[in-house]
C-alpha cells in the first residue's frame, strides 16, 4: 500500500489531491474513527510538497495518530473530557521522526479514554465502529487507528499497546498491527498510563507498511531513558522466508473461551506456515492463567500515578471557581474522567495504598517475573524461534455487550497482556473471516527479534489472501 | 470485602471525588476485581525477585548542558488561569 503510494507521488501524483480525498472520505464517514482533523495544516504541507517534493522514507505519505501521542499545534486529548482542547507545546519523538521522513499527519484517531478499554467504547467523544460490522465495536483502545485504516481513511496509523491496545484492534479490524519490544520505539510524547508496559506502534494495511514504519520510528532517543538503540533492518529482513522455523504453539492459548471458529483459523495458518518450510512444536507457557490478574494489578497502580498530573492547574479543564486546593483538584477531576478511568485510578490507588502494597503491587511484579521467565524458556536457544497465539479468543463483539460489566471486557485481553509482562514484540496479521468479521493471528518474538516476527508474518501474508479483503464502503 | 466507606478513603487518596449514585457501582466492581486479583494468592512467591522493567537498564548521565526549552508563553498556553507569567492556583491556606 504504502510501496504503491510512495510510487505514485514519486511518478508526480498530486500529495494535495490525495490527501483531500481522504478528508472528504472522513467527513462522510459515521465510523467516528477520528477526535481531531488537523486539514488546513494537512493539505498545506500536501501543497508544499507537490510544489517541491521533498525525500524520506515516508515523503508526502499521509499518516493517523492516536489521541494520546502529542503534537504539536494539533489537539491530543486522549479521548477524554479532562484534556479536551489541550494543544501540545512540542512533538513526540515518534512525530519528529516521522516529519523528518516526510510524512503528513492528518488528525487524532478515537481512542479508549487514556487508552483504557479494548473496545474504543470508553472514550468521551463516543465509541467508534467497526468498518466491518457499524454495530460492533473496532477493538480498543487504538479502535479509532484501526478503524481508520481499515476503512481507508488512513493508508496507516500509529497507536499504542499497553495490553493489546494495537493488536486487538488489529484484529478486530482485520489489518496489521505491530507491538514493539519494550524500550525500542521512544515514549517521549505519549501520554503515560502504564509507562513500563506500553509502547508506540503502527497499524498499517500489509507487513512491509509495518515494517516501512518501525524504520522510521525504531531507535534511541534521550528524552526516553528506557529507550534503546535500534540497528534497523526491518524492510531488508521481510523476504527471508520461514525455511527451518521453529513456531512454538502454547497450548494455554487454546480450549476453553476460545472461539472454535478462531481456533480454525489460526491452526490453518500454523500449517500455511509449515508448507512453507517451518515446523511446529507444542509449549507450555504455565502462568498464562494469571497474566490478566498481574496485568491489570501492574497497569492500575501505573495508572494511578500517571494520572496524578491532571489536576486542571497547568492544562486540561478548570471549573467555575476555585476552593480549597483539595476539593478543587478532587471536582476537576471527578468531572473530567469517565468512569473506567476512575475505577481505574481507585483500584490503583487501593493496590499500593498502605498495608496492601505487598498483596497487590508488588504479588503481581512477582508474578510478572514467572510469566516472563516462561516466555524466556520457550523462546532460548533449542526452543521455539517465534509463538504463534490467536491475539483475541473471539471476532469483535457488538457494541455495549461487555461494556457494563469491566471484569468481562477485560478478559478479552487474556492473550495479548502477557506480552506486555514480558516486554517481547508481538504482531496481529489478518488470517481469516468467522461469520464476516476478521480474526487476527498473533505472532510473538523474543526481546528485539522484530525482524523475525515481521519476516514470518510477511511469509504468511504472501501465501494468503486474507489483508486484501477490505469492508464494504460505509457510508 | 470493600465498602462504601473504603471508596470514600480511596477517593480522598487520590483526589476523586466520588459521588454516592456512583459509590454503589464502585463497591460491586471493586469487589469483583479484587476478587479476581485474589487468583495470584494460589502461587508462591516468596522467593521470586519482582519486575519492575523488562530492559535490563544501567543509570544514564549526560553532560549538564543548558540547551533550548520551551518559552514562558508556550508553556503557559494550555493553563486556564495565570497572573504574571505564573500558574494560578487555588488558595493553600
Amino acid at each position: 500500500m504504502l510501496r504503491e503510494l510512495k510510487g505514485d507521488l514519486a511518478a508526480g501524483a498530486s500529495a494535495e489531491e490525495r490527501v483531500a480525498s481522504l478528508f472528504e472520505k472522513i467527513k462522510k464517514s459515521k465510523l467516528n474513527a477520528y477526535n481531531i482533523l488537523s486539514e488546513d495544516s494537512a493539505l498545506k504541507r500536501a501543497r508544499e510538497f507537490d510544489k517541491a517534493p521533498w525525500g524520506g522514507l515516508m515523503a508526502g505519505v499521509p499518516i493517523a495518530i492516536k489521541s494520546s501521542i502529542s503534537t504539536r499545534g494539533i489537539e491530543t486529548n486522549c479521548s477524554s473530557r479532562i484534556l479536551s482542547g489541550y494543544v501540545p507545546p512540542y512533538d513526540a519523538h515518534v512525530i519528529d521522526q516521522l516529519k523528518e521522513e516526510g510524512a503528513i499527519i492528518i488528525g487524532k484517531t478515537n481512542m479508549d479514554e487514556f487508552a483504557m478499554g479494548t473496545s474504543t467504547e470508553t472514550s468521551y467523544f463516543g465509541p467508534t465502529r467497526n468498518p466491518w460490522d457499524t454495530d460492533r465495536v473496532p477493538g480498543g483502545s487504538s479502535g479509532g487507528s484501526a478503524a481508520a485504516v481499515a476503512a481507508g481513511e488512513a493508508p496507516c496509523a500509529l497507536g499504542s499497546d499497553t495490553g493489546g491496545s494495537i493488536r486487538c484492534p488489529a484484529s478486530f479490524c482485520g489489518i496489521v498491527g505491530l507491538k514493539p519490544t519494550y524500550g525500542l520505539v521512544s515514549r517521549y510524547g505519549l501520554v503515560s498510563y502504564a509507562n513500563s508496559l506500553e509502547q508506540i506502534g503502527p497499524l498499517t494495511a500489509n507487513v512491509e507498511d509495518a515494517a516501512l514504519v518501525m524504520e522510521v520510528i525504531a531507535g534511541h532517543d534521550p528524552q526516553d531513558s528506557t529507550s534503546v538503540n535500534s540497528d534497523g533492518g526491518y524492510i531488508s529482513g521481510l523476504g527471508d522466508g520461514v525455511e527451518g522455523l521453529v513456531c512454538g504453539v502454547p497450548k494455554e492459548y487454546f480450549g476453553e473461551g476460545v472461539d472454535p471458529l478462531v481456533e480454525k483459523a489460526v491452526w490453518d495458518a500454523i500449517s500455511k506456515l509449515v508448507e512453507l518450510g517451518a515446523s511446529w512444536k507444542e509449549v507450555s507457557l504455565p502462568h498464562t492463567k494469571y497474566a490478566l490478574a498481574a496485568y491489570y494489578i501492574i497497569a492500575m497502580s501505573e495508572a494511578s500515578s500517571n494520572l496524578a498530573r491532571f489536576d486542571g492547574l497547568r492544562y486540561g479543564l478548570r471549573l467555575g471557581t476555585d476552593q480549597d486546593w483539595h476539593t478543587t483538584f478532587s471536582e476537576i477531576r471527578a468531572a473530567g474522567f469517565g468512569s473506567e478511568v476512575k475505577r481505574r485510578i481507585l483500584l490503583g490507588t487501593y493496590a499500593l495504598s498502605a498495608g496492601y502494597y505487598g498483596r497487590y503491587y508488588l504479588k503481581a511484579l512477582k508474578v510478572r517475573t514467572l510469566i516472563k521467565q516462561d516466555f524466556e524458556r520457550v523462546l532460548a536457544a533449542g526452543g521455539a524461534d517465534i509463538l504463534v497465539t490467536p491475539t483475541m479468543p473471539f471476532p469483535a463483539f457488538k457494541i455495549g455487550e461487555r461494556i457494563e460489566d469491566p471484569l468481562s471486557l477485560y478478559m478479552a485481553d487474556v492473550f495479548t497482556v502477557p506480552i506486555n509482562l514480558a516486554g517481547v514484540p508481538a504482531i496481529s496479521v489478518p488470517c481469516g473471516f468467522a461469520g464476516g468479521l476478521p480474526i487476527g493471528l498473533q505472532i510473538i518474538g523474543r526481546h528485539f527479534d522484530e525482524i523475525g516476527v515481521l519476516r514470518t508474518a510477511k511469509a504468511y501474508e504472501d501465501a494468503t489472501p486474507y489483508h486484501e479483503a477490505v469492508p464494504k464502503e460505509v457510508v | 470485602m470493600i465498602t462504601g466507606k473504603d471508596v470514600d478513603h480511596i477517593s480522598w487518596l487520590a483526589s476523586i471525588k466520588v459521588v454516592e449514585e456512583e459509590k454503589e457501582c464502585f463497591v460491586a466492581s471493586f469487589n469483583s476485581v479484587l476478587d479476581y486479583f485474589h487468583q495470584l494468592d494460589e502461587l508462591d512467591t516468596e522467593d521470586v525477585e519482582p519486575t519492575y522493567r523488562v530492559v535490563d537498564l544501567t543509570n544514564v548521565f549526560r553532560e549538564d548542558e543548558v540547551s533550548e526549552s520551551l518559552s514562558q508563553e508556550e508553556s503557559l498556553r494550555n493553563a486556564s488561569r495565570t497572573e504574571k507569567g505564573y500558574f494560578k492556583s487555588p488558595r493553600i491556606v
